[in-house]
């Protein structure tokens, strides 16, 4: 088929059996790849109520139809599953050439079923699947295992992995790639480790076919030059999105000491400047890419190599936990690369620890030593506990919502996550968008789905009305790049033209969808996740969408927007806004009308069938 | 075209790769490419380019006499090739490939593809441009 690898390969780890099924035409047109994909196949084989670390979840991976081809970066692959750090649907998007290489090996999409009762890799080469021993693996870090398979099977294998936090099923385990790329959130790390898989390894030697291949090859090259002229390009290629924690702290958006605050002092030691002059060797894309952003560092005093720190690592391990040491950032990125973290949950959640110990919540006794912000001997300490499930670290490893609720006192207030998953780095008290953006997102406060500070700026800062249009707009539009296979940020950072799209996978797929078709069904995707996680929790709604009480109930502390806070008056206004443009009820969940509308009338009737009211 | 390296500028983004088999197989499959792009990771973190520099050795030894200059450009004759892998050998820059759905190995013919969307100067014409 035009644009895919073609085929959809299931492994049963229980059993060993393995099959390779067509891809049909009508799943690729009407779900087009990726988290099209994921969504659809986790909708359809999941039951409802199943344990997301036992044999009845399955991880899903998937790319879509422009990965691997000379469209301009792509080089995107998701991992899907019902999520163990929320309940919900869970899904992650990963960088590098893993992507690429599925396709072709021939697969859009691997789906890993029940689990292996010992270690165990997955090798494909082509057609040739095999589970392999991962003895000689277990234990190891994700970024050694990598290096470990990549000399055993060849440089031409591209391999994912999990670090011991896999292993050990910590709640918000990644998934490890191409040195130092990650499928971070929602605990895919977790359910991969579950299974007892250490890695995935693929090289794949076929060709992608094309509906049209001269087109294919005057549009790829028309885009990729246009990536190439941007103006900001160099600026992007040479700091990554380590020029923005300065920008984020000005203007009052950096997390800073759990969220207390908006504004970091010291924040000017992490300027990108400072980063690339004493530790950056590389610049380091993804496949495809004409603006890498990767910055591989080398972190002298520590004698480490890393990819990153990435902002969001700077945000929550920098910010939130008071560092203002770019080496140091670089060094703790390493560890949690290592150990196969996932550095924005692991940021928060260590943050959260520190800010329980200041408050007398934790006691010495019960950490088994002092915690302080900004002491790197707190955080190592932290994330080998929580890496080893040891002592405090056990409870640590279930996410900040869960250490919460065992903690007590008002620490529930200042865990800061929507739906069980810990916020991404923008603090968002003086964003309203941003703010609904994160509440709202199908799979916990993730950057991923929308992101619309500059939005907040552009338009006023208290403004309310208008914000959920935009929100919406946004969360169709930056996870259409997780259907395509593509990445967002030629997009959103160097200002690459959306119009682009549909014209390529014209070229590519035969397809001939319109920007609006896109859209469609990117909202289509957007409402049945959201069903996913109405069939799984029958009180699903609004009081799921609500960010922590620190974000309306305290003021930010220092910094350009001291003072502010939004109300629950105004969250509201926010969601009802939202809830409404969206054509769900008030409470926040999809209606009947709008179901039938996105042609998601199967999912009507089997909410209903599990006794859901849909109104 | 005289094809120069600046390896200490390569991002690892393989689209000299799709471009090379796009323009010399009419595929889109960069296991056809004759440029090879080697991560050395975690340790040191950087790319090796590998790239055909026409010097001729693999003609020198090829028993079919398959391998033939012009323009400076040796390019390798389907037809004769017997595919027994004496260039692959003798090539002191490892730059034939080799794929199982060939018979003869790959091997640059200098047409400049990947030159023209290396956005990173990592491969570039040392006929046209100053090292970046
Ligand atoms: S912009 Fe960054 S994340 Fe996106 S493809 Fe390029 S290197 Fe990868
Ligand atoms: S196109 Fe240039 S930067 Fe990209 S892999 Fe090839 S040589 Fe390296
Ligand atoms: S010059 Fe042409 S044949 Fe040689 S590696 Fe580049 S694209 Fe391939």
């Amino acid at each position: 088929m035009y644009g895919y690898g073609g085929n959809i390969l299931r492994i049963n780890l229980t059993t060993g059996e393995m099959n390779i099924q067509p891809l049909s035409q009508d799943m690729a047109r009407e779900w087009i790849g990726q988290r099209g994909f994921i969504a659809k196949i986790l909708w359809d084989e999941l039951k409802p109520g199943i344990d997301p670390l036992g044999p009845a979840n399955k991880l899903v991976m998937s790319t879509g139809p422009l990965a691997g081809t000379l469209v301009p970066a792509g080089g995107k692959v998701s991992f899907g599953a019902k999520s163990p750090a929320t309940g919900i649907y869970g899904e992650s998007c990963m960088g590098g050439h893993i992507a690429a290489e599925m396709k072709y090996a021939g697969y859009d999409v691997i789906i890993l079923e029940g689990a292996s009762s010992k270690p165990c890799y997955i090798y494909i080469k082509d057609d040739q699947v095999e589970i392999r021993d991962a003895s000689h693996l277990w234990g190891k870090g994700a970024i050694q295992t990598e290096k470990a398979l990549k000399d055993e099977l060849g440089e031409e294998f591209q391999i994912c992995t999990i670090g011991p936090a896999g292993e050990k099923l910590v709640k918000y385990a990644c998934i490890s790639h191409d040195f130092g790329r990650q499928a971070g959130r929602t605990g895919m790390g977790t359910v991969m480790g579950s299974k007892k898989v250490k890695a995935i390894a693929i090289c794949g030697h076929n060709s992608i076919p094309l509906a049209d291949l001269e087109a294919t090859v005057v549009k790829g090259k028309e885009m990729l030059k246009g990536c190439f002229a941007k103006e900001n390009l160099d600026e992007w290629q040479n700091y990554g999105t380590a020029g923005v924690p300065v920008w984020a702290n000005n203007i009052g958006a950096f997390p800073t000491k759990n969220f207390q605050s908006s504004y970091l002092e010291g924040n000017e030691n992490l300027d990108g400047k400072i980063m690339r002059e004493k530790m950056v060797v590389n610049d380091k894309g993804c496949f495809g890419c004409p603006s890498p952003c990767g910055k591989y560092c080398y972190v002298k005093p520590y004698n480490v190599y890393t990819e990153g720190p990435e902002y969001e690592t700077t945000a929550l391990i920098g910010g939130n936990c008071v560092f203002t040491d770019i080496e140091q950032i670089g060094y703790l990125n390493y560890l949690c690369d290592e150990l196969g973290l996932d550095t924005i949950s692991a940021g928060n959640v260590i943050g959260f620890a520190m800010e329980c110990f200041e408050k007398g919540i934790l006691t010495r006794e019960q950490v088994g030593m002092e915690l302080k912000f900004g002491d790197l001997e707190s955080f190592k300490y932290l994330v080998e506990k929580i890496a080893a499930r040891e002592g405090i670290g056990n409870i640590l490893a279930e996410g900040v919502k869960y250490a919460a609720e065992q903690f007590g006192g008002d620490s529930i207030k200042f865990a800061i996550q929507v739906k069980g998953l810990e916020w991404s780095g923008y603090e968002s008290r003086s964003a309203p968008s941003n703010m609904l953006a994160y509440m709202t997102c199908d799979l916990g406060a993730h950057h991923n789905r929308a992101w619309s500070v500059t939005h907040d700026i552009a338009v006023g800062r208290k403004v309310l009305e208008g914000k959920a249009r935009k929100v919406i707009e946004l969360q169709h539009i930056r996870p259409f790049f997780d259907l395509i296979g593509c990445c967002r940020l030629q997009w959103v950072e160097i200002g690459f033209e959306l119009e682009h799209y549909p014209e390529v996978l014209r070229y590519v797929t035969g397809f001939d969808y319109s920007q609006d078709d896109l859209m469609k069904i990117s909202e289509k995707v957007w409402n049945l996740t959201r069903a996913f996680a109405w069939r799984e929790i029958e009180d699903f709604g609004r009081k799921y969408d609500y960010p922590p009480a620190r974000f309306y109930e305290e003021t930010v502390t220092t910094g350009p927007n001291a003072g502010d806070v939004l109300s629950k008056e105004e969250l509201d206004f926010l969601l009802d806004d939202y809830y409404k443009l969206r054509g769900w009820d008030l409470n926040g969940l999809p209606t009947r009308e709008k179901l039938e509308q996105m042609g998601l009338g199967f999912v009507v009737r089997q909410l209903e069938s599990y006794g859901r009211k849909i109104s | 075209m005289k094809i120069a390296l600046n390896e200490a500028r390569c991002s690892g983004c393989r689209t000299c790769q799709v471009i090379c088999s796009l323009h010399n197989f009419n595929e889109n499959n960069p296991k056809k490419a004759a440029v090879k792009i080697v991560g050395h990771f975690p340790t040191p973190g950087h790319y090796e380019i590998k790239i055909c520099d026409q010097c001729g050795l693999c003609a020198a030894v090829c028993p079919a006499e398959a391998i033939k200059e012009t323009d400076g450009v040796y390019r390798i004759d389907k037809e004769k090739c017997t595919g027994c892998g004496e260039c692959i050998e003798a090539c002191p820059s490892e730059a034939m490939v080799q794929h199982p759905a060939e018979k003869a190995p790959i091997k640059c013919v200098a047409c400049g593809q990947c030159v023209e969307l290396c956005q990173r100067g990592a491969i570039y014409d040392a006929d046209t441009r100053e090292v970046q």
